[in-house]
């Protein structure tokens, strides 16, 4: 430690920090543009000069490490001298146009201008004039007010992995400028919106429709990935007008994905339902809460008479924990136990053998410290937007070796020490490998703890060089240097959950990990995975599971939040049942085209207007209360759903609060006390590995696309723009192409169980062999499961 | 006795009417300060501050750009603004309303104001039939401007050089 003495008052900080931490330390304020804390230091702005002791010149605050002794001045004479003339500098070009900038009043340059700038400008000459940029339909560009802090570019570079923005030219010939004729296509752009210091890049959705004045800050739970990023949603006349990130260094420091900054767009969307509405005669009619309520309460009493088994609860991955607890208990209530939060998944093999709530197996900073790390089944940057920047920390800040097994060979844009990229049928095929290869690196009394029939199995598996490679990473054995004992990970991602062997996947993957002494955990799909799981949405033992539930169609259905062509793991499947189905009542936020078959459809709050708890993949309740009153007639889901259980003549559905609902889920035991204990990734048995499956020609990797994963984002125009949106595709390597005869750019038919669809054929050299991707959307709701045999054919 | 007889006389020859008439008979003939309103006006002010107007360039456009700035000033919270980029791309309101129920003409808005587009004229004789009559929106302080901007701009002129 180092003892220095700023502006007369002494502090002790480490070797090596700057004098900028130091004075942040004990709350002197410093001015500063191009200086940020989670950023490498540029130094380029120079607002930041202070006088130091038995230096000539006053020296910049955020490059000037400290040393002992050190007496620093930063509002001395010439220290003020010298941040006033810098400040005249900056202004020079800098446009008087604050009152149309929608920086105005949140704007650093302005604030700072009040306690450094001067009277008035003696600047007479022409101000530079700088032509804007169009990087895409998410950031508005006035370039002219660009001061070149370069914090933008630094933030792409350092943190969104893409060097997409850059400063070209010298002196007044400099501009910041992304690639001819390409936008910013990162999806954590949004946040050189809140790092520009000035009006320079600003929100495209958000711009001139308010103040920042005029805007309530609410805080708020981030709802659209598994992290559970703090934000704050503002709000003006009852409106959501945008949404800015909260800081939490522990989940999502200062920053949040465009997902979350966007979405609330969708909250505003013209689909929103407002009023319960009840179909007659196939014609969609308004009908009031009361009505519409008892209507729903008679018709499910009249199925759950004749046979409660003929009911099927699904639960969105988006609900509240609240929201779900009150479904299984309305189910439960009624005698049905098929209830399930898992639409997505179509391997239930594991149900009934897990010793707790799967998670993430680690807090979310952990995977920062971490040595090697292992994803299996990830498309990482669509998946978890945010948590990917921890891995690329990792690989860049710890020299952590990432290795991927994965279907799509899709750049998390850090370097990746060993891939496998392969078909999703020989994912089971290559962790087998890396089992025997860990298993010949590990100990021997390790190894014989596995079953004698996956030992059997061992046997006759032959490892590739790629397995053993990775193997030996997870071991220790570095590419670069040796560890003795890494920290390692293991993480399950998405393609893996929804994938048809996740079972098998699964088991090897928890043996791969506990031989290796790593943490094993599952990357969450949504953002309150875990939380329905912990509040038991899930069915009870011997009833129905979100695939069966669709595939031996039920008389009735209860929906939550759901969209079924979209949000299932087989659209197809989902829309069989639900136009089977006598009765299907929709609790939703918006009208879909996904819910024609329903026959009742109740407005529901999203998160912005209803309080509830989502439980984040590190296993974090949190809480959150509404930001704005619902829209027209919607109600809380769990406000709905416990006057449900009310008309149902069901007990225990007699709460007043959200919050006594969560009490009820917890025992009323404080959440953190107890979610430890019910968190475990561990399996009561390790499951039996069968032989492989007969794979077919062709084999479909299924994919929610970035801006698909829920009903809000689905319907959020800004993002649905976005670049990474042209999402109605198939796409091939160029070998299998050839192999088929087919020609990219052309229409092709895909046909999967029965249904088809057209759509563009893309050549693709990310996708492996004998696979084609298809993403879900509204254009393949004809196709069936996301992995599984699948056609492509040249329309003639 | 003799305050008695001086008291007798004073009521007898009604001096103390006289005197009072002296003041009414000096007002008959000065020169009258009545102003025949509404055929007459007293002078105004160019500074007076009135019914508000929302101004436009000669070319047509208007002036207002949606800062808000006369919106987060006004002490009485009678304006309400919102906002919106028009199809040009340029920042515009989507309404502008006065609530001059509630207006204290301080002249803040006034005073706020980047481009002189909210200004207060030297209307005063305005009236509503109903409460609402008086909530003015954005086409009808327009047309407040369109119809007096010759003395609008003539005002701003005279007071240019103290501003």
């Amino acid at each position: 430690m180092l003892k220095i003495e700023i502006d007369g008052k002494e502090v002790e900080v480490e070797h090596g920090s700057t004098i900028i931490d130091a004075a942040d330390k004990i709350g002197i304020a410093i001015p500063r543009f191009c200086y940020h804390k989670k950023l490498s230091v540029a130094a380029n702005c120079r607002m930041c000069l202070v006088q130091v002791e038995k230096f000539a010149k006053p020296l910049p605050a955020c490059a000037t490490p400290v040393s002992e002794g050190m007496k620093i001045f930063t509002r001395s004479k010439s220290a003020i001298e010298a941040q006033k003339s810098v400040m005249e500098f900056l202004l020079i070009n800098h446009p008087l146009d604050c009152p149309i900038c929608d920086q105005g009043g949140e704007c650093e340059l302005q604030d700072i201008a009040v306690g450094y700038g001067g009277v008035k400008s003696r600047y007479l000459e022409a101000k530079r004039v700088v032509v804007n940029k169009n990087i895409g339909p998410l950031i508005s560009t006035d370039m002219t007010r660009c001061i070149q802090c370069t914090r933008c570019v630094r933030y792409l570079k350092e943190i969104g992995g893409m060097m997409e923005l850059g400063l070209v030219g010298r002196g007044e010939h400099a501009e910041i400028t992304a690639y001819v004729d390409k936008s910013v296509a990162s999806e954590l752009s949004g946040n050189i919106i809140d790092l520009c210091p000035v009006g320079a890049l600003t929100s495209k959705p958000f711009r001139y429709s308010a103040r920042s004045w005029e805007l309530i800050h609410r805080p708020s739970i981030a709802a659209h990935d598994g992290l559970g990023s703090h934000i704050e949603v503002q709000v003006k006349n009852n409106r959501v007008m945008r949404v800015l990130p909260r800081e939490k260094e522990s989940i999502n420091e200062c920053w949040i994905s465009d997902r979350d900054r966007f979405s609330y767009e969708g909250l505003n969307s013209v689909d929103r339902l407002t009023t319960p509405m009840i179909k007659q005669n196939g014609e969609w009619r308004e009908a009031d809460w009361k009505s519409a309520l008892e209507y729903v309460a008679n018709r499910l009493k009249v199925v759950a008479e004749q046979d409660a088994n003929d009911l099927g609860f699904l639960v969105s991955l988006n609900s509240t924990m609240e929201e779900g607890w009150l479904t299984k208990k309305v189910a439960r209530g009624l005698g049905c136990g098929n209830v399930d939060h898992r639409l997505r998944r179509s391997d239930f093999r594991l149900d009934g053998n897990f010793q707790g709530t799967p998670w993430m197996g680690c807090n979310i900073p952990d995977l920062q410290a971490m040595d090697r790390v292992l994803i299996i089944g990830s498309n990482l940057r669509n998946e978890h937007p945010l948590l990917t920047t921890r891995l690329r920390n990792a690989v860049k800040m710890n020299e952590a070796e990432l290795s991927l097994i994965n279907p799509l060979d899709d750049d998390p844009l850090t370097p990746v020490a060993h891939k496998v990229i392969c078909s999703p049928n020989d994912m089971v095929n290559i962790l087998l490998q890396v089992l025997k290869a860990v298993s010949g690196l590990q100990r021997l009394s390790l190894c014989l703890c596995l079953p004698s029939s996956l030992l059997k199995t061992l046997e006759s598996v032959e490892v590739s060089e790629m397995a053993t490679r990775i193997a030996m990473s997870l071991a220790g054995h570095g590419t670069s240097y040796d560890l003795v004992s890494p920290k390692v990970g293991v993480f399950l991602g998405n393609i893996t959950q929804y994938h048809p062997r996740y079972a098998e996947i699964y088991t090897l993957s928890e043996a791969i990990a506990s031989l290796n002494g790593a943490t094993f955990g599952v990357l969450s799909e949504s953002n309150n995975r875990v939380g329905l799981n912990l509040a038991r949405a899930l069915p009870q033992r011997g009833a129905l599971n979100a695939r069966t539930m669709l595939e031996q169609p039920r008389r009735a259905y209860v929906l939550v939040n759901v969209e079924p062509e979209l949000d299932c793991h087989s659209a197809q499947m989902a829309s069989k049942a639900l136009a089977a189905a006598d009765f299907v009542v929709a609790l939703t936020t918006h009208k879909s085209h996904a819910l024609r078959d329903a026959d009742v459809m109740l407005p529901i709050a999203p998160f912005t207007e209803t309080s509830g708890s989502y439980t984040s993949m590190e296993g974090r309740v949190q809480s959150f209360a509404a930001a704005v009153k619902p829209l027209g007639e919607a109600r809380p889901g769990w406000k709905v759903l416990r006057v449900l259980g009310n008309l149902l003549g069901l007990e225990g559905f007699d709460f007043d609060s959200s919050e006594q609902v969560k009490n009820e889920i917890f025992d009323g035991v404080k959440p953190s006390r107890v979610v430890w204990n019910r968190l475990n990734n561990n399996l009561s048995h390790l499951l039996e590995i069968t032989s492989q499956d007969k794979s077919g020609v062709l084999q479909r990797i299924g994919e929610f696309p970035l801006y698909q994963t829920d009903a809000i984002v689905r319907r959020a125009p800004s993002l649905q723009k976005a670049g990474k949106n042209d999402i109605a595709f198939a796409a091939m390597n160029s070998a299998m192409l050839e192999n088929l005869g087919l020609e990219a750019g052309k229409t092709v038919r895909v046909s999967q169980s029965g249904g088809s669809c057209t759509l563009p054929l893309r050549c693709d050299e990310r996708v492996p062999d004998a696979c084609v991707r298809v993403p879900v959307c509204s254009d393949t709701v004809a196709l069936g499961d996301l992995f599984g045999d699948i056609t492509v054919e040249a329309i003639l | 006795m003799i305050t008695k007889l001086k008291e007798l006389f004073k009521s007898l020859l009604l001096i103390e009417l006289l005197q009072g008439l002296q003041v009414t008979g000096r007002y008959l003939f000065a020169r009258k300060i009545t102003v025949q309103y509404p055929d007459e006006l007293t002078p105004i002010s160019n500074r007076f501050r009135g019914l508000h107007a929302l101004r436009r360039y000669p070319n047509g456009e208007e002036r207002c750009i949606a800062c808000k700035l006369c919106e987060a000033v006004c002490p009485a919270m009678a304006i309400t603004i919102e906002s919106d980029q028009r199809d040009d791309g340029t920042r515009r309101t989507t309404r502008y309303d006065i609530d001059l129920t509630k207006c204290i003409f301080c002249g803040f808005c006034e005073e706020s104001c980047p481009v002189d587009s909210i200004v207060e004229t030297r209307v005063f004789d305005y009236h509503g039939d109903k409460k609402s009559d008086l909530l003015y929106t954005k086409t009808m302080l327009l047309a407040v401007g369109d119809k007096h901007e010759a003395q609008i701009a003539a005002d701003r002129a005279v007071d240019a050089k103290f501003r």
